[in-house]
């Protein structure tokens, strides 16, 4: 197919969707705008604070810059659509409550789709600049509070909330 | 009335975080009016000049744009107080990214699209953005932001430093520092019949209200602002920007509802920041350590658009006792964007020049730094000669040295290395006026047993609404789940804004006034209520902004632990400890969140941040995220934040003295002290980044090498 | 933006053929810098190709115990990767130390390969570059250049790779293979990107059309001691100021295999073949690290305002050298 626009279809917070987007819309733009699923934020709209930061087929990515046309049959969870089927929070927006991991409340559905990805990467034995080479490959690796800094790093918080944030992933830290 | 336990000194959730977490908070750009469209500014490309002519044409060609405003068509709008708001007024370009034309089209894309079509032609002017200390043209301005004098003298300052037996003559450098909060600045606007409506990413409504009100000139009633969650603002939503006269003007021109959110990279041109500041400072002292003359020296740029002149020699007219001082503001007005408020403005760059001086005071004198706070503490404001209502800095300081483990300190710097990384540690003291000012507020009582409290406060992140629903609950003596609170929209009861640390003194005062109020007439009142309930209003004009005998001032004390990699030049804090007397705290949870908030922040200033002017295109440089360092996560370890209550009479109602800001002010000096003890190297212009770290390291190296 | 065609490609066939009939077509991968310059305009495709689902996503260990890396597969698995864990740590050390999790998500080998200079004269269509838009001048040179080239740069452009993967793949002896019009061929990754030269706007010896189809970790440089250090402004989520990629093997106490490359200083990873040289057969001490970096660095003609890349990479890859140095001895 070759038009400006296209009809993709992708699953959002377990819904499908079929839409007829603009080929240069952006997966933020399209949750935002096409969806009403304003939770993910644009912070910089150019891949450089993490507020828009969704999970794509379950990893994070920044929302801002992968286009929508791409991710045809991708599964895609937002902020929205963390909470569980009867709409009990996530642990980790319990722990960001109770631990006051926020101000604003602009980076925070990007801190909390990234915490999600943060948890399944460690899980899946995934590997950080300050892993330890002891660390061996296909084992999970532990979470403390180095680690939880380092793999959070790609999500600003100007309100300068990060130790809460990193208390709060470590309070759901299996 | 019911009986409660008091509410206010209680660590309260945040009453609004469920919706911040689970997404459904909405901020300015997120409600979909019907036939909403998108703009998109076209900022200038010259730094000085006139717009010849602009092309539409191509723009108006790409499918999906309605219009593209220009100084030729744009609506015109009455003449702003603050210049910097005339947009798309005159043909005059004062800087480089001034908006000289806006797209509005149907979606995001195709406004994006269009703004890159829109073709302008200028007349350029030779332009100059260069800050020296020495410019002839910088003058010294009556008065400095926040009404300060440009300029003070007590005694004989320069006599008094000469016959000093211990002296520091020292000069810093602080770049150009932007406040970029995570939220853009955006505003969504629609006209009907003549109504304005507006969301707006802004520290407070009312002021945007009476400032589009006059600009479009239309009566304050017809318009309605509202900013019912606010992504930041340190300073830079204070007052109204562009973005909401730009939103409302293609509104106007259109007849559309109108989304606009100021693309990242032209923040740093439209919507202030805090210039550079080029400080001098000379301390005599005695051999006893207290000092005798103080001069600090500031040379600041504005814009042509206005005059802001960052107060920075302020915090030398209340921090220690300095029989002689000079405290002096020069400022050169230069063609760069137009510098504005950023957190604690004055009091972070002046307080890191101010302290890092009193180090190398310290130093000269051999004596322990916080000792030298000591012996130079004062009960009377040195400038105005009033007693403080009450300060506790030296509490602080000892609360936080023995916190931190400050005792047995080697006060010889390079003492601690491990492999390649020199370990070193330092203190500095910080300081940040009480300000309040009047507002309005109502509170009613409700047949139900409920209370709803509304006042036009802002919540931009510092938990306003849960805090004035403490200080509600207890004026009323009702549980805090009874009490709703309504903020952020101009129709509520008129507030000031969230800004100079004072949105909870003020909002909190009449808010407990009006429910005070209520509370006695509730206490005699017969019968059950109507069905409208009862309500009672309050206006502390008069009360609030009225003078006081005492200086009014928050003191704290800052203590870092900062590593410095030898071999790379990259310096990492290890722990960052604060201790702060900020009068009452009425919320430990959302209080230490604003303290560590603003401790981060000088720790960007200290390590990371920093943005340069190019003097061939007068712009920064830095514009976007990726080359201005916000700090992240990993930059940011152990951060404490402590507190000495206290109790002091001469305030407001709930007795807080604002902590939006002192946790920035010292942070840059205790990091800078930390590093000179670390290296036994002065660094005087900031961030410490690996480039000028290891310059300094090189030249110290050197220097040994000769000696 | 302009408004553009988009192809999804099945097979790599389907996508050199699709490039072909679209004149100003870009193939896409992640898109995390593609999307980017597209929204700056600073690329403005007629066309995407979609490459990212090209069944190039695997990562195979070849008979010779090489390791062969197609070019959909994405920076996080990379890292992540087993083989390339044990065999080539700095490789993994060095996609780690690039980006944010987030992106690295997305971002995929080809890709990571081809993102462009973030030299903000680049970024921003209101000034000159030469990179952007031949003959329009260097904004650069005279203007703001801290973060810019010290080595290999010329008149017409001082911008630097941004990349940190390719460092590591120019110091492990790694090979980009590449299909196109003309057929495959494989270009050594250590020259796989170029110097500006008069040329500024050609960031690769990549020929028009052509599509990077795998990446290969040799198995000369399996299993040696290699190390990746970068140095930025923050601790995370930033580009380098310099860095320094190194794999040594040290045998009968002198240095019998050495690879350096080093980041953030040119135009290109750059392959410190001198110091390598000098090296080489030597005795591995400080000292003779220290004197095979000035030769290296002899070459280098800092700018005005970045003169300190030139102790910085100095420092830090004698100190890289040093620690590996020690682990072979150890």
């Amino acid at each position: 197919m070759t038009s400006r626009s296209s009809r993709t279809t992708l699953t959002v917070n377990g819904r499908e969707r079929t839409l007829t987007v603009d080929n240069r819309r952006v997966l933020l733009d399209l949750l935002r705008e096409d969806l009403d699923l304003t939770g993910a934020k644009k912070g910089c709209d150019h891949g450089q604070c993490g507020a828009c930061t969704v999970l794509v087929d379950g990893r994070r990515m920044n929302s801002c810059l992968l286009l929508a046309v791409a991710l045809e049959g991708s599964e895609v969870t937002t902020v929205e659509g963390l909470a569980g089927p009867d709409g009990e929070p996530h642990p980790l927006q319990r722990a960001f409550l109770e631990r006051d991991a926020f101000q604003c409340g602009y980076c925070t559905p990007g801190q909390l789709c990234s915490a999600v990805g943060v948890l399944a990467e460690a899980a899946a034995g995934h590997p950080s600049a300050v892993t330890g080479p002891e660390a061996e490959a296909g084992e999970p690796t532990p979470l403390g509070a180095a680690e939880i800094r380092e793999r959070m790093s790609g999500n600003l918080c100007r309100c300068g909330a990060y130790p809460r944030i990193v208390e709060a992933v470590e309070d759901v830290v299996p | 009335m019911p009986d409660a336990p008091a509410a206010l000194g209680t660590p309260v959730v945040r009453r609004e975080g469920l919706d911040k977490v689970t997404g459904r908070a909405r901020y300015a750009v997120e409600h979909r009016l019907p036939g909403l469209a998108h703009a998109w500014p076209v900022p200038a490309r010259v730094a000085c000049g006139r717009v010849e002519r602009v092309d539409a044409s191509a723009a108006l060609a790409v499918p999906g744009v309605l219009a593209v405003l220009t100084h030729e068509n744009a609506p015109r709008l009455a003449e702003p107080d603050d210049p910097t708001l005339a947009v798309l007024q005159d043909d005059r370009v004062p800087h480089r990214g001034w908006v000289v034309a806006l797209v509005v089209a149907e979606t995001p894309e195709a406004a994006r699209e269009g703004a890159g079509a829109v073709d302008v032609a200028y007349l350029p002017l030779d332009h100059d953005v260069l800050l020296t200390p020495d410019r002839p043209d910088a003058y010294v301005p009556e008065k400095a932001n926040g009404g300060h004098p440009g300029l003070r003298e007590h005694g004989d300052p320069d006599g008094a430093y000469a016959s000093s037996p211990v002296r520091v003559d020292t000069a810093y450098r602080v770049p150009p520092l932007h406040n970029h909060p995570m939220e853009p600045h955006a505003s969504t606007a629609r006209w009907t019949d003549g109504r304005l409506e507006a969301y707006c990413s802004s520290q407070g409504t009312t002021t945007v209200r009476q400032t589009l009100a006059a600009m479009f000139e239309v009566p304050e009633e017809s318009v309605t602002v509202r900013a019912e969650h606010v992504g930041g603002g340190f300073g830079s939503k204070g007052t109204p920007r562009p973005d909401v006269v730009l939103a409302a003007m293609a509104a106007l021109h259109t007849g559309r509802p109108v989304a606009l959110a100021l693309p990242r990279r032209d923040l740093p041109a439209l919507v202030g920041h805090r210039a550079t500041t080029l400080h001098r400072v000379r301390l005599g002292a005695g051999e006893d350590g207290r000092i005798r003359s103080l001069v600090h020296e500031v040379t600041t740029y504005s814009s042509r658009v206005k005059e802001f002149v960052e107060q920075a020699a302020v915090p030398g007219r209340t921090m220690y006792t300095a029989p002689h001082s000079r405290t002096a503001h020069r400022v050169a007005r230069l063609d760069v964007p137009t510098p504005s408020w950023m957190r604690a403005p004055g009091e972070t760059p002046g307080m890191y020049a101010l302290e890092s001086a009193m180090d190398e005071l310290a130093e000269a004198l051999g004596m322990d730094p916080v000792e030298l706070r000591v012996v130079n503490d004062c009960d009377v404001e040195p400038d105005t000669g009033k007693p403080f209502s009450s300060r506790h800095l030296v509490e602080c300081l000892r609360e936080g040295a023995r916190r931190f483990g400050w005792e047995g300190r080697d006060p010889r710097p390079g003492r601690r290395r491990a492999g390649q990384v020199l370990t070193g540690t330092g203190v500095a003291s910080a300081t940040y006026p009480v300000l309040v000012s009047p507002s309005t507020a109502t509170a009613r009582a409700l047949p139900d047993g409920t209370f709803l409290v509304r006042v036009n406060a802002t919540d931009i992140g510092t938990g306003a609404r849960t805090v004035l629903g403490q200080v509600a609950a207890d004026a009323l003596g009702a549980p805090g789940d009874r009490v709703r609170i309504e903020i952020g929209d101009s129709d509520l009861p008129a507030a000031p804004l969230a800004g100079g640390s004072s949105g909870t003194a003020s909002w909190g005062w009449a808010v407990h006034e009006a429910c005070v109020r209520l509370a006695r007439r509730l206490a005699v009142y017969q019968g059950s209520l109507p069905h409208e309930g009862l309500e009672e209003h309050a206006d502390t004009t008069g009360l609030a902004d009225a003078g006081s005998d005492h200086a009014r001032h928050a003191f704290g004390a800052h203590f870092a632990e900062v590593g410095v990699d030898t071999v790379t030049g990259e310096v990492r804090v290890n722990r960052l400890l604060g201790v702060y007397a900020a009068g009452r705290i009425l919320n430990p949870r959302t209080a230490r969140s604003q303290f560590v908030g603003g401790m981060v922040m000088g720790l960007g200033m200290a390590l990371t941040e920093g943005s340069t002017l190019d003097p061939a295109f007068g712009d920064f440089a830095e514009r976007d995220l990726a080359a201005y360092h916000v700090p992240v996560n990993a930059d940011v370890p152990s951060v404490e934040a402590h507190w000495i209550e206290e109790d002091d009479p001469h305030l407001n109602p709930t007795g807080g003295k604002g902590i939006g800001e002192i946790g920035v002010v010292g942070t840059a000096a205790a990091v800078g002290s930390a590093f000179h003890h670390a290296t036994g190297v002065r660094m005087r212009e900031l961030p410490l980044t690996p480039d000028r770290v290891l310059e300094a390291l090189s030249e110290q190296g050197a220097a040994h090498h000769r000696a | 933006m302009k408004t553009f065609d988009y192809v999804r490609a099945r097979t790599v066939e389907e996508a050199t053929a699709a490039f072909a009939a679209a004149p100003g077509a870009r193939y896409l991968g992640g898109g995390t810098n593609l999307v980017d310059l597209m929204k700056l305009g600073v690329e403005r495709p007629t066309a995407l190709v979609d490459v990212s689902r090209l069944p190039l996503d695997t990562v195979d260990e070849l008979p010779d115990g090489s390791l062969r890396v197609g070019a959909t597969v994405r920076n996080s698995d990379l890292a992540a990767h087993p083989l390339v864990r044990e065999g080539w740590p700095a490789l993994s050390r060095a996609l780690l130390s690039g980006a944010s999790g987030q992106l690295r998500n997305a971002a995929t080998t080809g890709g990571n390969l081809l993102q462009r200079t973030r030299c903000p004269y680049f970024q921003d269509l209101s000034k000159p570059c030469n990179k952007r838009e031949p003959g329009s001048g260097c904004g650069a040179r005279e203007g703001v250049h801290r973060d810019h080239a010290v080595l290999g740069h010329s008149p017409h452009c001082v911008a630097t790779h941004p990349s940190d993967m390719a460092v590591a793949l120019a110091a492990l002896d790694a090979r980009v293979e590449l299909t196109g019009p003309a057929g495959d061929r494989v270009v050594a990754a250590d020259v796989f990107h170029r110097l500006p030269g008069d040329r500024p706007e050609l960031d690769t010896e990549i020929r028009p059309g052509e599509l990077i189809t795998a990446v290969v970790l040799p198995a000369a440089t399996r299993g040696l001691p290699s190390a990746y250090r970068k140095v930025r402004d923050r601790a995370s989520y930033a580009f380098a100021l310099a860095s320094a990629a190194v794999v040594l093997r040290v045998e009968g106490g002198v240095v019998a295999r050495v690879g350096i490359a080093l980041g953030g200083v040119a135009h290109r990873p750059w392959r410190a073949r001198r110091a390598e040289e000098a090296l080489t057969g030597a005795a591995p001490s400080r000292a003779a690290f220290e004197h095979a970096l000035d030769l290296e660095l002899s070459a280098a003609e800092p700018l005005r305002d970045n003169g300190y890349k030139v102790p910085l990479a100095r420092s830090l890859t004698v100190d890289v050298l040093t620690r590996l140095a020690a682990r072979s001895a150890g």
